[in-house]
């Protein structure tokens, strides 16, 4: 099995600092918040790698650093063994730009409302020069929308349309992997799965490979292949879908388990998860999760807990087993 | 307590004249809540589930307006009384949490002042008391040090804290209704799971009747007592939460349950709803869920749905779902 993309010590920093004349006069030093911290993990070619974390737990920031938009501040993202901040070879850039895409949540804010959808779905290719006759209308064919919509305006279509024309943009320029980054949050139940059953077939029309990014679990479980969950900017446990839904081995894993609504879980009384996500700019030492953790001990406030393999599950806990 | 509902709805129909004719987001519309009950209001954007609650509290944006039925408080009807003698009713008897706590709090207002003008408005008490209360309120919604937090602003707190904030602003004034319009959409799921159970605490102690309006099944399973499910304005079907989610009478709550990837676990695709919710100024003719409902009959293309009472009390629908073949029900 060889990983598509390689993710190895990811790490982001944001400079928050105030503005160096506050700084002088407030005696105060630069500010720096961690929005991803040394997450490594491999994402094998035709599956989807869904990534589960609460905000501000560095989902995003991991998908924006995966298809260029953001560069890391250390570690390296290799997708067929190219990295792409480092890579010095415009071609090969070039070439695995071409195989990555994204889709992002709110399909209001992602479609340029004075284009026809017919020059939204084609820019990605009309970009790079190749040739656009008739590709906006097969494409809308294939996620379930008509070719006779092409000629249109994004606003004349629901916010699941628009979706499927943000599905129909990211297959334009027939890509390997595509970045999904929440497709389906500002979406409605029965709309959201008619999304997730399109991606689903597109995924085995194209041999696509997902990374799929999302705070719903049960979207999650539906879709994923392999999960990772993260926690304030750091990967806590990361499993394949089974073996996380069934034995979740980290305490935060276990605690969003359990607050996460359930439909057959009438009147129950739950004992709601204690305290919030801390802060990132100061992160609590050693495990993040420590203040919040059931189980903690000494060791846990003081140590940061290194990636072990439990079975098939990666977790990075002093006291999971 | 008494027999009387806190709140009783009746053929509530709201109305919004446009230059394409006059639009109707809520359209004969009864439901009762009691004292110490959680009444989950569900449906996707545009059933009019917050326009129901918007009209019951009175806070309409014109034009849209209130053109038939009635909306009782107590029994006494404040569906067409003076604005000026509603906005007294407000707060003292109706409490009202939005979706999103920043744009529902002053953010040039400590959270304390926000609190005691609130409570000096409604009840009868001075400055120092009010305050008292404030403190006591923050304190009773799981504020940590509320005495030291009263000073500060809403952007000094978090997202979860905030919606904590909005609660103890709608229950201050110990109304005996309180609106809740998706109350923990913006908010992460350990959050989420927090303001639920403070929700049903604090309907359960107070016995203050909560309607609940959000579009997660999950939520409404875990707090509701009863649920409404609304689509295209009207009533789809109205029951026990247990009865609607597990053995549901209308085609469209079937749907919607089935559809939530919960229900699906192990299996390779969702069920899905085809088409969409029809927009409010080209509803079909008939059933306005006939043209996505498999069951679809002639009579639901010819004839509106029945209202509840008319059909089994539960759906309004012409030919619900049967309680024999479960299995059937999600397709």
């Amino acid at each position: 099995m060889s990983a598509l993309i390689s993710i190895r010590n990811l790490t982001r920093r944001f400079d928050v600092s105030k503005p160096w004349l506050n700084r002088v006069i407030e005696r105060l030093n630069k500010a720096y918040l961690t929005a991803v911290s040394d997450v490594s993990f491999d994402i094998e070619e035709n599956s989807v790698y869904a990534l589960v974390g609460e905000s501000g737990s560095g989902k995003s920031t991991i998908g924006k650093i995966v298809v260029g938009l953001t560069p890391p501040s250390e570690g390296s993202v290799k997708i067929n063994d190219t990295d792409l901040a480092t890579e010095t070879d415009a071609a090969k850039i070039e070439a695995v730009r071409d195989e990555i895409q994204m889709i992002f949540q709110d399909p209001f804010a992602s479609l340029n409302p004075r284009w026809r959808v017919r020059d939204i779905i084609a820019e990605p290719v009309a970009a790079k020069g190749g040739d656009t006759a008739g590709l906006a209308e097969r494409l809308l064919e294939q996620v379930g929308l008509s070719a006779a919509d092409a000629s249109k305006y994004p606003h004349e279509f629901s916010g699941g349309q628009r979706q499927r024309i943000c599905i129909a943009r990211a297959l334009a320029s027939e890509p390997k992997i595509i970045v999904c980054d929440e497709p389906t949050s500002a979406l409605d139940v029965s709309v959201q799965s008619q999304v997730l059953n399109l991606m689903s077939d597109l995924r085995e029309e194209f041999g696509l490979t997902y990374l799929f990014i999302s705070h719903d679990l049960t979207v999650v479980r539906h879709m994923a292949d392999r999960i990772g969950v993260l926690y304030l900017g750091r990967l806590v446990e990361e499993a394949p879908r089974d073996a996380l839904f069934t034995d979740p081995k980290h305490p935060y894993t276990q605690m969003l388990f359990d607050a996460a609504p359930r439909m057959d879980a009438f009147g129950r009384e739950v004992d709601p998860p204690k305290g919030e996500i801390p802060d990132a700019i100061n992160p609590p030492s050693g495990c993040a999760f420590h203040p919040r953790c059931p189980i903690a001990i000494d060791r846990c406030s003081k140590e940061r807990p290194e990636m072990r393999l439990l079975g098939q599950t990666r977790v990075a806990c002093h006291r999971a087993e | 307590m008494t027999d009387t509902p806190v709140l009783s709805v009746r053929d509530l129909t709201v109305e919004i004249p446009t230059r394409h004719g006059i639009l109707r987001p809520v359209d004969q519309v009864s439901y009762d809540i009691r004292a110490g009950e959680i009444l989950g209001v569900v449906g996707e954007s545009g059933a009019g589930k917050s326009m129901t609650g918007n009209a019951v509290i009175g806070l309409l944006d014109p034009p849209a307006r209130i053109t038939g039925g009635e909306v009782l408080l107590k029994g006494e009807p404040i569906h067409d009384i003076p604005r000026s003698k509603l906005r007294r009713l407000r707060g003292k008897h109706m409490g009202m949490i939005f979706q999103d706590p920043l744009t529902s709090l002053n953010p040039l207002l400590t959270i304390g002042d926000q609190l005691t003008e609130t409570i000096t408005e409604h009840l009868n008490v001075g400055q120092d008391e009010a305050r008292k209360r404030a403190i006591a309120a923050l304190d009773e919604v799981g504020i940590p040090a509320a005495s030291a937090r009263i000073g500060s602003y809403p952007h000094e707190f978090s997202g979860g804290m905030r919606q904590r904030v909005v609660i103890a602003l709608a229950l201050c004034a110990e109304p005996e209704l309180v609106i809740a319009d998706e109350p923990t959409t913006a908010l992460d799921v350990s959050v989420q799971a927090q303001i639920v159970a403070l929700l049903k605490r604090l309907c359960r102690e107070r016995g203050v009747a909560v309607m609940l309006v959000t579009h997660d099944m999950g939520v409404i399973a875990e707090a509701a007592d009863r649920v409404a499910v609304m689509y295209a304005g009207r009533l789809a079907e109205l029951g026990p939460v247990r009865e609607v989610i597990t053995n549901a009478h209308h085609p469209y709550t079937a749907g919607l349950m089935a559809s939530t990837p919960l229900a699906s676990v192990g299996q390779k695709r969702l069920k899905q709803i085809p088409g969409a919710m029809p927009r409010l100024g080209a509803l079909p003719d008939g059933c306005a869920f006939h043209p996505r409902c498999e069951y679809a009959q002639d009579k639901c293309r010819r004839e509106p749905g029945p209202s509840i009472e008319a059909c089994d009390g539960r759906a309004a629908c012409w030919f619900p779902l049967g309680t024999t073949q479960k299995e059937d029900t999600v397709a």
